[in-house]
């Protein structure tokens, strides 16, 4: 078993476009920079291809391209988060990622759920940290993974 | 539960126990006399005991618990061990095995009744002290003996006493029969011992029975003491005593065995598959165990030494970063080419398990196919220390059963036709691994009949394999290659051990699948050898590597046929399918370009084809630029993309890029 030090409240903070998005830092391994993709045939079209991590063969989806919001540019500030979810691993393509935050329950709201649009389905909660919006991104859904509830 | 961290360790441990008491029990088949055997069973069977009582496996408990029981008192000599015994023993062996696999398969011991096993266990134990003996097999009347009543009227008559069978027929008349009965019950007792009345007891006390019923007893009295005992009991209307006969009960004894043993198995059948029915169902709720591999601690302490030195290099290197010396730096990269080397083949070593963990279940399932058969039959192994990989052990299992029950049922012949063919009446099968360069051999040999090959070449023209025109063109080492082909049985009558007309065929694709092939070799009256050959590891494989625009995708060798150009002018469209006739054959065109979608010229005017072979079948393929073979490293693309067609995984190239595994079978 992995040590598990202090990570609840913690979340990886990164950028799509101008928006500022998060995950849990529980769910991510490394991030990487990468800029050699091997396309993988017949898949769907927002999974970018497979990278080789140190030996370790990893997908990699184009987070923007899954959320229905164009593609992502690769350069010198994209980044690819490899998460894990059970004996799932697959890297998440964004734009930059730069920091770590804390953020506590009652900084993060419930998503609008008025707002029906495709993207918001794939935010778990709305964090504040000053002034600004960071979008928490809801892993399972992005992989499509069912939950077990 | 906390207790499910234990789980694996338990499963490995019990694993390893129930293996040495197997090896035991065999042993001790042959050398009863041995009590070093008979200790080492008896301290097996307590650590199992101790172990599954500890995980809260209850059933697996009681089970060892009357095992040590029998164990103790043939120890001490109190009873002496015969085939019986040993066959009891083999039988509880199986159960604890099954229990085992449940824990592995879904956490729990599972199901499985083992009363039936505890009260034989018991009957061996009680012998001549006490009566009750469980009816458990309430479908056989008393005329059909049971087998293990038997076995305590032998004993008996060892010790003088005499076994007799006794019918009585109560008065019509009678009101009270169950009370009547009851006396009568009694009345024997006294002067005897019951050791199974038909119907049962149960059935006389709820006066479930006419007017009659039988009961077995034995005693020291005479027969004329117990006539006049019962003849004073009011309200019988007859009463007949037959002595039992030893040499009558050993007359009946191998045919009620056999009788016996038929209706066994009808029950157990039933039972398993009623286990099966409740194991499928809890099979969506249970957790899987994860594979292990046990680890000499030699191996890691080498791993370690490996990675220590691999650190050492590291900081050298940094050091010859700041000095800029390029001498240094070529010793540097020497060096570390060196370790890595080393460090390849002592990760694949700590996955190497020897083959022994496949072999060891052998010994017992040829003692128990020569019994049934009625072959005189023994099983020599070596090389059981041969090691491959982990993976390759879980899949040769099944084919090498299919080899070895082949040559017992097919090859090796009865003993009197083996004596009239001037051979040893026991017949040999050998099986014997050993490592030859990057592959491992495991090979089959019987020294039976051999391979009749016009019988063969006769069925493969009975079922369309071939035709008699090709029969009549092979030459005597080509024909027991047919019997790999589909479909394919040469046995007279389908017996159960093999000969279902399913047979070698999937044996040689299995094989296959895991990259090997299989070789037969035959002489007639006197071997028949099959010999497998399979890469010591799965991991690695050889492929050729093509070019399709600008990605590389590599194709497993073991199913190209060959590489050859063809014109574009020749491809003919049939049913929208392009195909071309190809040294006389029709064969399928498929341009991996348009199923991978890559951009492609498709102008060309020579075409190169690597034809691939899926079974029978053919096909080319239409590639843009040849790369060459390597050998490469198979890595899984994970669950993620598990769903992706046509992609059998990728490897990682020399330059750091992945390309990708075509999975041949899919593409057609």
């Amino acid at each position: 078993m992995e040590n598990i030090i202090e990570v609840e409240n913690q979340y990886v903070i990164f950028r799509i476009h101008n928006d500022s998005y998060a995950i849990d830092i529980s769910m991510v391994k490394t991030i990487e920079k990468v800029e050699d993709f091997t396309r993988i045939p017949n898949s769907e079209g927002y999974i970018k291809g497979v990278i080789n991590l140190r030996g370790e063969v990893i997908p990699v989806i184009d987070l923007k391209k899954r959320l229905g919001i164009g593609e992502i540019e690769i350069n010198e500030n994209s980044r690819v988060i490899i998460t894990y979810r059970d004996e799932i691993v697959v890297g998440l393509l964004v734009d930059a990622s730069s920091e770590v935050v804390y953020l506590q329950k009652d900084e993060i709201d419930n998503p609008p759920n008025i707002n029906e649009s495709e993207d918001y389905n794939y935010i778990k909660g709305i964090g504040k940290k000053n002034d600004k919006l960071i979008l928490i991104i809801d892993l399972d859904r992005i992989l499509d993974i069912e939950r077990e509830e | 539960m906390e207790i499910n961290q234990y789980i694996d360790i338990f499963i490995e441990e019990s694993n390893e126990h129930l293996q040495s008491m197997n090896e035991c029990l065999l042993k001790l088949e042959n050398e009863p006399e041995n009590t070093e055997l008979l200790n080492e069973i008896f301290r097996v069977s307590h650590t199992i005991k101790g172990m599954s009582a500890t995980m809260g496996y209850e059933k697996m408990a009681s089970l060892t618990h009357e095992m040590e029981n029998l164990l103790q008192e043939l120890r001490s000599d109190k009873i002496s061990i015969n085939t019986d015994i040993i066959d009891i023993l083999f039988e509880c062996f199986d159960k604890l095995e099954q229990y085992t696999k449940n824990v592995a398969e879904q956490s729990n011991e599972g199901e499985i009744e083992v009363s039936n096993l505890i009260v034989k266990l018991n009957s061996i134990l009680n012998d001549n002290d006490k009566l009750i003996i469980a009816d458990y097999t309430s479908d056989t009347g008393v005329k059909n003996i049971d087998y293990y009543i038997l076995n305590i009227l032998k004993e008996a008559m060892k010790k003088n006493m005499k076994g007799y069978r006794i019918t009585v027929e109560i008065d019509e008349k009678c009101m009270l029969k169950a009370a009547r009965a009851f006396i009568v019950f009694n009345t024997l007792e006294e002067y005897s011992e019951i050791i199974k009345s038909e119907p049962s007891t149960e059935d006389i006390e709820d006066e479930n029975f006419d007017n009659k019923f039988e009961v077995l007893i034995i005693t020291e009295n005479s027969v004329e003491e117990i006539n006049k005992e019962l003849t004073q009991i009011s309200e019988i209307k007859s009463i007949l005593i037959e002595e039992l006969e030893e040499s009558s009960i050993n007359a009946d004894y191998d045919q009620d065995y056999k009788e016996k043993t038929i209706k066994k198995d009808n029950l157990e059948e039933f039972k398993e598959v009623s286990a099966d029915k409740i194991e499928k169902k809890k099979k969506t709720v249970n957790n899987k165990v994860g594979k292990t591999v046990r680890v000499d601690i030699e191996r890691l302490d080498n791993l370690m030494n490996l990675v220590s030195e691999l650190i050492i290099i590291k900081t050298r290197m940094e050091d010859i970063g700041d000095n800029n010396s390029k001498q240094s730096m070529n010793e540097a990269t020497e060096y570390l080419e060196r370790i890595t080397t080393n460090l390849h083949d002592a990760v694949m070593k700590v996955r190497m398990v020897p083959i022994e963990r496949v072999f060891n279940r052998f010994p017992r399932m040829v003692r128990d196919l020569s019994k049934e058969l009625g072959k005189d039959i023994n099983l020599k192994m070596s090389g059981e220390d041969t090691e491959v990989d982990r993976t390759v052990i879980d899949e040769i299992g099944d084919p090498l059963i299919h080899l070895i029950r082949n040559s017992i049922d097919h090859g090796i012949e009865t003993p009197d036709k083996r004596k009239l063919l001037g051979k040893e009446a026991e017949g040999t099968v050998f099986l014997k691994a050993y490592p030859d360069g990057n592959n491992v051999v495991i090979e089959v040999q019987d020294n039976g009949s051999g391979i009749n090959i016009d019988k063969v070449k006769q069925k493969a023209i009975e079922n369309n394999v071939i035709t008699e025109e090709q029969a009549n063109q092979m030459d005597d080492k080509e024909v027991p290659e047919l019997l790999f082909m589909p479909g394919f049985s040469t046995a007279d009558e389908i017996t159960d051990i093999s000969g279902r007309g399913v047979g070698l065929d999937v044996v040689k694709s299995k094989i296959n699948s895991i990259g090997g092939i299989v070789e037969v070799e035959t002489k007639k009256e006197e071997y028949t050898k099959f010999t497998i050959r399979i890469p010591l590891t799965l991991a690695i494989i050889q492929a050729l590597l093509i070019k399709l625009s600008n990605e590389i995708y590599a194709i497993p060798l073991s199913s190209i046929k060959e590489i050859t150009t063809i014109k574009t002018e020749d491809i003919r469209k049939v049913q929208n399918q392009e195909v071309i006739l190809y040294r006389n054959k029709t064969l399928p065109i498929i341009r991996l370009s348009s199923i991978l979608d890559t951009k492609t010229n498709l102008n060309k005017k020579e075409l190169i084809t690597v034809i691939v072979k899926k079974g029978e079948k053919e096909a080319g393929f239409i590639v843009d630029e040849l790369l060459g073979q390597q050998e490469i490293v198979i890595k899984s693309l994970g669950k993620y993309l598990s769903n992706v067609k046509y992609l059998a995984g990728a490897t990682i190239l020399g330059n750091g890029n992945i390309s990708l595994i075509l999975d041949v079978n899919s593409l057609f």
